[in-house]
């Protein structure tokens, strides 16, 4: 990559970037372990804000089924702290729903490595299976949106009928250790928080590579113009199939590292509602932008748990307003707010930057 | 012979049940291309109208009339859904046609305010509705086949209300002007259609039949705040494989999923039936991409 001319602008943002990145790595100095544990599960829900921007925002593919992705990477991760809990024995829920021995799909996530690569495999191929079978009939905007919809009610029902294999409504729960050291003790949350700190920046950059690449060009080209992509002699079911896929596996990464700071995964927590409030991080956030998808998870979750143990009910009231007035008003979100405020006097001079603001139409018109 | 007849009455039952609720759907996401999440709320709506009419009458009539509460709670639980689907037309959906995901995501908030507020009004457990006596019991057909009359009931009511439809979409004046600015929004315009009136017409017209559904659905069981979340996927799942745009597809999209659904959780076990379904739907479209009855259109994005 060549160097570039160092504008103002681009001063700013990388001044931005160090700030971010400092403010992360110092949290476990200015906040107590209680706060750090809030906010490195907000991190890890960044990662999905980041992996929906790459299919939402970028490719113009809605896609409400991220919670199944983000579940089935923590049902991955939760089943490997589950044996290693049960130390041998059969997990205690298998016991109670009458199983002699462990199922046969349980085995291999014994180790480590299987249940990570099972976490960010299983919802990359699911994803992939799901994109083969939908972009390549050309099923997309709303057709598609249902379909990930009734992907939701499917699994929360499988995993829930499925009680003896999956713990049923009450999931996976009850961990103690991961390699041997407790997982409550403030060395491990330190480390998961670290750990959680730099697979988000890893994710990011992931992110803004495939975005700056030609492939990131090809996915804004089947976004504004799929049958013109088309035409040029793309295949966008190909790129579409991709970047869903890629998706999936962030929500499988960000469901593992969820596990591990929780400590609890159950199918409501991948169910319809998590799966659409993911959407509304990146939405509020500003979709299309990478920075204010993984913003807009933190604020919205911090929001969150300020408000709703203090305000339960006053709080869904507000989050239903909030979904209606940033789709009515705020169409990019509080980045497209915030450079609309501060580069509005730069107008004339730079009109399409594109950097900070993408003021396609097509990404307000959907892709219908 | 007699496990067949059961199991076909409740697939027709399972069926109608998701006709009524997709009817709605099928006219504000069919013909105007709006995603109405908080259809299942206007349905939950219908049957708190129901549960309202219910007690008004044992309040202030006597025991003897109580048995017609429900004749007169299916206009009511329709207007009532019907006036606040024309307050939701003027005061968000008009801003979002031509933009089917961004409505989706604005009615989905719509929805959560309606059930807090639902929730705040009658509290969160569920309420029951006590069904009147002349529903109770049921249509002896064989030895061991018994229909109940509340099932008979919804799928006559399900007829009559698409009977009515029919009427409306094609056979009369109103319902020639909504055919004619779904089909080509311009041209009705020039022609002098108040479009925006139509517009809004139709949407609470959509609102309305979730009403009737909602007050259907209070003969199946109590109800609550989030009632309508359990249906509204399922019902649009039969708008997409029915096709957008048409009745006819609607109908076998419900006759379609009905059946099928209790087929397979017959054979299998709820959950694994869902799931079944849900690839037969997605394997079907393989096959027809647009739904059983498409729109033929020789546009390219449509």
């Amino acid at each position: 990559m060549q160097l570039r001319t160092l504008t103002p602008q681009r001063i700013y943002i990388l001044i931005g970037y160090a700030v971010a990145a400092t403010a992360l790595f110092c949290a476990p100095l200015y906040l107590n372990d209680f706060r750090l544990n809030l906010l490195a599960k907000f991190l890890a829900f960044a990662i999905v804000a980041l992996g929906l921007d790459l299919i939402w925002g970028y490719t113009g593919i809605l896609s409400l089924g991220h919670g199944v992705f983000f579940g089935l990477g923590a049902y991955a991760m939760a089943m490997y702290l589950k044996l290693e809990a049960s130390g041998g024995r059969l997990p205690d829920f298998m016991e109670w729903s009458g199983l002699s021995s462990l199922p046969l799909f349980w085995k291999p996530f014994e180790s480590f490595g299987f249940a990570v690569a099972a976490g960010l495999l299983i919802p990359a191929l699911l994803a992939l299976f799901l994109g083969y079978f939908t972009f390549r009939n050309r099923i997309k905007g709303v057709y598609f949106t249902i379909l990930t919809q009734a992907l939701v009610i499917i699994t929360t029902t499988l995993f829930i009928g499925q009680q003896a294999f999956t713990g049923g409504t009450n999931g996976l729960t009850g961990f103690s250790t991961l390699f041997g050291t407790s997982l409550a003790g403030t060395g491990m949350k330190h480390t998961l928080y670290y750990v959680t700190a730099a697979l988000l920046i890893v994710a990011f950059v992931l992110c803004r590579v495939i975005v700056k690449s030609r492939f990131g060009k090809v996915l804004r080209a089947v976004r504004d113009g799929e049958n013109r992509a088309r035409f040029i002699g793309y295949n966008p079911a190909v790129y579409q199939m991709v970047v869903f896929s890629i998706s999936g596996a962030l929500a499988g990464l960000a469901g593992m590292l969820f596990v591990l700071h929780v400590g609890i995964i159950s199918p409501s927590m991948m169910g319809i509602v998590p799966s659409i409030e993911m959407v509304l991080w990146v939405a509020i956030g500003g979709r299309g932008t990478l920075v204010g998808a993984a913003l807009g998870a933190i604020l919205m979750n911090s929001a969150k748990s300020v408000f709703s143990e203090n305000y339960p009910d006053a709080w869904l009231f507000f989050l239903g307003l909030l979904f209606v007035i940033v789709v009515v008003f705020l169409p990019k979100g509080l980045v497209g707010l915030f450079s609309r405020i501060t580069f509005r006097k730069r107008k004339e001079s730079e009109e399409h930057d594109g950097a900070a603001a993408i003021s396609h139409p097509a990404v307000r018109a959907g892709n219908g | 012979m007699e496990v067949l007849f059961l199991q076909l009455f409740n697939g027709i039952s399972v069926s109608s049940i998701l006709l009524l609720i997709a009817l709605g759907l099928a006219i504000t996401f069919g013909l105007m291309n709006v995603i109405n999440m908080a259809h299942g709320e206007l349905i939950m709506i219908g049957a708190y109208s129901t549960y309202v009419t219910q007690n008004i009458f044992m309040d202030l009539f006597p025991e003897s009339m109580f048995g017609w509460y429900f004749v007169l709670a299916i206009p009511v639980s329709f207007l009532v859904a019907f006036v606040i689907g024309l307050i939701l037309e003027f005061t968000l959906i008009r801003f979002l046609y031509g933009r089917p995901l961004d409505s989706l995501l604005a009615t989905w908030g719509v929805a959560l305010v309606l059930q807090q507020l639902a929730r705040t009004i009658f509290g969160a457990p569920n309420v029951g509705v006590t069904s009147p006596s002349w529903l109770n019991g049921g249509l002896t057909v064989m030895d061991g086949v018994v229909f109940p009359y509340k099932r008979l009931f919804i799928i006559a009511l399900v007829a009559i209300t698409l009977f009515i439809m029919y009427l409306y979409i094609y056979r009369s004046n109103a319902g020639r002007r909504m055919r004619a600015v779904m089909q080509n929004r311009d041209m009705a315009a020039c022609l002098g259609v108040s479009t925006r009136r139509v517009d809004a017409l139709t949407f609470a017209i959509g609102s309305g039949i979730a009403g009737i559904a909602g007050c259907a659905l209070t003969l199946l069981g109590p109800i609550g705040p989030s009632l309508g979340t359990y249906y509204i996927v399922d019902a649009f799942m039969v708008v997409v494989l029915g096709g957008v745009g048409k009745l006819v597809g609607t109908v076998f999209g419900a006759l379609g999923i009905g059946v099928t659904n209790t087929v397979f959780e017959y054979w299998t076990t709820a959950s694994l039936g869902k799931v079944l379904v849900f690839v037969c739907i997605v394997a079907f479209l393989q096959w027809r991409p647009k739904g059983l009855v498409a729109m033929r259109t020789r546009q390219l994005d449509s």
